[in-house]
């Protein structure tokens, strides 16, 4: 399936999404994309608010462009004659403390707090300067007069208030906000560093697993998180399948770990790519701080932090894969990373697949649903039809909408109960279009998906 | 092992009889197709290190499998040092070799760690390590400079070699040939196609007798000797 639009490769190129995250309120999505820029979309405000229905307020799910800007330029690593790409690799918001908005956006080496400010007023009738930013002849000037706030043309402004650098040898995976609002982690291949938000020279090591001889390196951190609500605890996944869970009050360098979750190998399936198909790809604690969810290459397990031994859930991804494992290997797929959430109350959780699929995963009912997110037949607020995808249930409709070619961004909206899919597009394996991340709000009863496709050149 | 639920790729479109080629085909077996993985791995571990920057996490992963390969292959008693005679076969076979490995399921043998190879030793000892013919076709544009310094590599371990020094432990000696011939072979093979690496390895040019044509890699622009330079510009020009 190929996106019509930009002819140029080199602009489509650098359309491709490559992180998505919504804010706390759900009200702000932004996206990062490989050639360094941040598009923020903010949800269209309702404007009639049904007051009877109480039982099910409705929430538009269209989400219009809000901010855009550039956040990373590529840069050029002198020493090493490399360079160093300017794609975003996560983004990441802060609470909200203001009539601010700030997040946090890094590339592989430079982390950066940017914030976002709206300014809808303007002063008018300065003493000094004209209308037009001339400076007046003083001599002229024969009153004084206070200046006037008149209200302007809502005019969001982005600023980069921060700038983490040289922080990072190896290539920066995750970042993750802490609970106490003031510090945050990042994580590359082998090291995890605390950072606080108003320190920008300096950062704490906090987890090396860099062996002394390169030569032995087995394992690599693939993702990092702290807990939403205990300060002290994170956790990171590696790529032999392993989760450590540590406690920073134990010690300043955190390479013991408080737990270590593991699940045993089934020594029925074993096979050479056992170990590659157990590298996890994210890791995400539920909202409660119970749970943590991890996401390896065939299936998403939900574990219970109080139970190290294995998880309390797994659930297939694509099962169907596991036949073609060798083949998957030998075109690289194998080491595609997905990424998994949780919605907002806790009560499903949602991953990424091939072919534009994304699998949603009701804890509660059991159920699964598969939806295929396509920019083909999708009008904003239009109703569509159901589409039964794979395994599932029959799916319900609601308003989906689309967003610009540039952003290759679909929002569907649903329930639990309910999801919509808004396409009639068939894919196979290997096609060029992928949903890279896929992220969940729940809002009033509703959810609103949102599925960033990027686009394999 | 890794070999259960392979489906077809085609039905019946593999047949195309070409004698020994097609006995192969009728059986591949579990060491064969083991064999095939390995040589896959190390071409892309190789490819991984002709990248200017390589995705540490790939890289660990695949160099993870190729030690598992080898420890179970240890174990069996199948790891030997290939002759430098077996690796003048013709390069066909190399391609069959990566191809068989995503066939059918039902040819396989069930797997198993320490399953002896009862079934097919000799085609075993008989395949080189030499890796795959698909690696021949991927197109080089990056110089391999043996002797660059590889501390340059940024993040990744220093060298393929060095990343299969840990292998030493298990087999010492026979690891280290086995690898550094597969090294500098792929290295020569390239460096004919290409015609773009310098600074080649004068013991293994024997590797390239078996694939005919220029029996010498034009050198680089670090390479010191004109007598070389212009052996090497008689041969461009006969070609």
């Amino acid at each position: 399936m190929r996106f019509s639009g930009a002819a140029d490769c080199e602009s489509s190129c650098a359309d491709i999404i490559s992180t998505v995250e919504f804010n706390y309120s759900g009200d702000l999505l932004a996206t990062g994309d490989k050639g360094g820029r941040v598009v923020i979309f903010q949800r269209e405000q309702e404007l009639h608010v049904s007051l009877q229905n109480k039982s099910r307020p409705h929430s538009r799910g269209e989400y219009n462009v809000y901010s855009t800007f550039q956040s990373h330029e590529p840069e050029f690593d002198y020493l090493k004659s490399l360079e160093i790409e300017e794609k975003i690799n996560k983004i990441r918001w802060l609470p909200q403390q203001n009539a601010a908005h700030f997040l946090l956006s890094t590339n592989d080496k430079t982390i950066k707090l940017w914030k976002i400010s709206e300014r809808d007023k303007r002063a008018e009738g300065y003493n000094l300067k004209d209308e037009d930013g001339r400076l007046r002849d003083p001599f002229r000037i024969t009153a004084l007069r206070v200046p006037v706030l008149k209200p302007m043309d809502l005019m969001v402004e982005a600023s980069p208030r921060r700038v983490f650098a040289n922080a990072h040898t190896y290539h920066v995976n995750s970042i993750s906000v802490n609970s106490d609002h003031e510090t945050y982690l990042s994580a590359d291949d082998l090291r995890i560093n605390l950072w606080h938000l108003e320190i920008t020279d300096r950062s704490f090591n906090i987890v090396d697993i860099k062996p002394a001889n390169m030569e032995e390196l087995t394992e690599v951190i693939t993702a990092a998180e702290f807990h939403p609500r205990q300060c002290n605890v994170f956790v990171y996944s590696s790529s032999k399948g392993t989760v450590r869970l540590c406690d920073m009050r134990s010690s300043a360098l955190c390479d013991r770990h408080s737990k270590f979750f593991e699940e045993p190998e089934d020594p029925s399936s074993r096979s050479f790519f056992s170990e590659i198909i157990s590298s996890i790809s994210d890791v995400k604690f539920s909202h409660s701080g119970r749970y943590m969810m991890t996401r390896d290459y065939l299936s998403v397990k939900v574990w219970d932090l109080n139970m190290e031994s294995r998880p309390v859930e797994t659930h297939q991804v694509h099962e169907y894969l596991r036949s073609k494992l060798c083949s998957l290997y030998e075109n690289d797929c194998i080491f595609d990373k997905f990424e998994c959430c949780w919605n907002g109350s806790d009560s499903a959780i949602m991953t990424g697949s091939y072919n534009n699929f994304f699998r949603m995963f009701d804890r509660n009912t059991r159920r699964d649903v598969t939806l295929e997110a396509s920019r083909e037949n999708s009008k904003p607020r239009a109703s569509l039809k159901p589409r039964k995808t794979g395994v599932g249930y029959p799916c319900g409709v609601h308003d989906a909408s689309a967003f610009s070619e540039k952003t290759s961004l679909c929002v569907l909206e649903g329930t639990a109960q309910k999801a919509s899919s808004i396409s009639v597009n068939q894919g196979s394996v290997g096609d060029e279009v992928r949903v890279v991340g896929a992220q969940t709000e729940e809002s009033l009863g509703s959810s609103i998906f949102v599925a960033a496709i990027a686009q394999e050149q | 092992m890794f070999a259960r639920g392979l489906k077809r790729k085609c039905a019946d479109g593999e047949e195309d009889g070409e004698g020994a080629l097609a006995a192969l085909r009728a059986a591949p077996s579990y060491s064969l197709q083991r064999q095939s993985l390995l040589d896959m791995s190390l071409v892309k571990l190789q490819l991984c290190h002709m990248l200017v920057e390589p995705n540490l996490c790939r890289s660990v992963l695949i160099a993870n499998t190729v030690r598992q390969i080898q420890e179970e292959m240890t174990q069996d008693g199948t790891w030997r040092v290939t002759a430098p005679q077996t690796v003048g076969r013709a390069p066909l076979d190399r391609l069959v070799s990566t191809e068989i490995l995503c066939r059918s399921a039902r040819e396989a043998e069930p797997p198993g760690p320490g399953l002896g190879d009862g079934h097919a030793p000799d085609m075993v000892s008989e395949l080189c390590v030499v890796p795959s013919a698909q690696a021949l076709q991927s197109p080089q544009s990056s110089v391999w400079e043996v002797d660059s310094p590889r501390e340059n590599r940024g993040s990744f371990p220093k060298s393929l070699d060095q990343i299969f020094e840990t292998l030493d432990s298990k087999t010492p000696g026979a690891v280290e040939e086995l690898f550094s011939d597969v090294d500098s072979s792929y290295y020569d093979l390239d460096a004919v196609l290409t015609g773009m690496v310098g600074g080649a390895k004068s013991g293994h040019s024997d590797t390239l007798d078996a694939l005919a044509s220029a029996p010498a890699p034009p050198p680089s622009s670090s390479c010191k000797d004109l007598g070389e330079l212009d052996h090497v510009v008689e041969i461009l020009v006969e070609t």
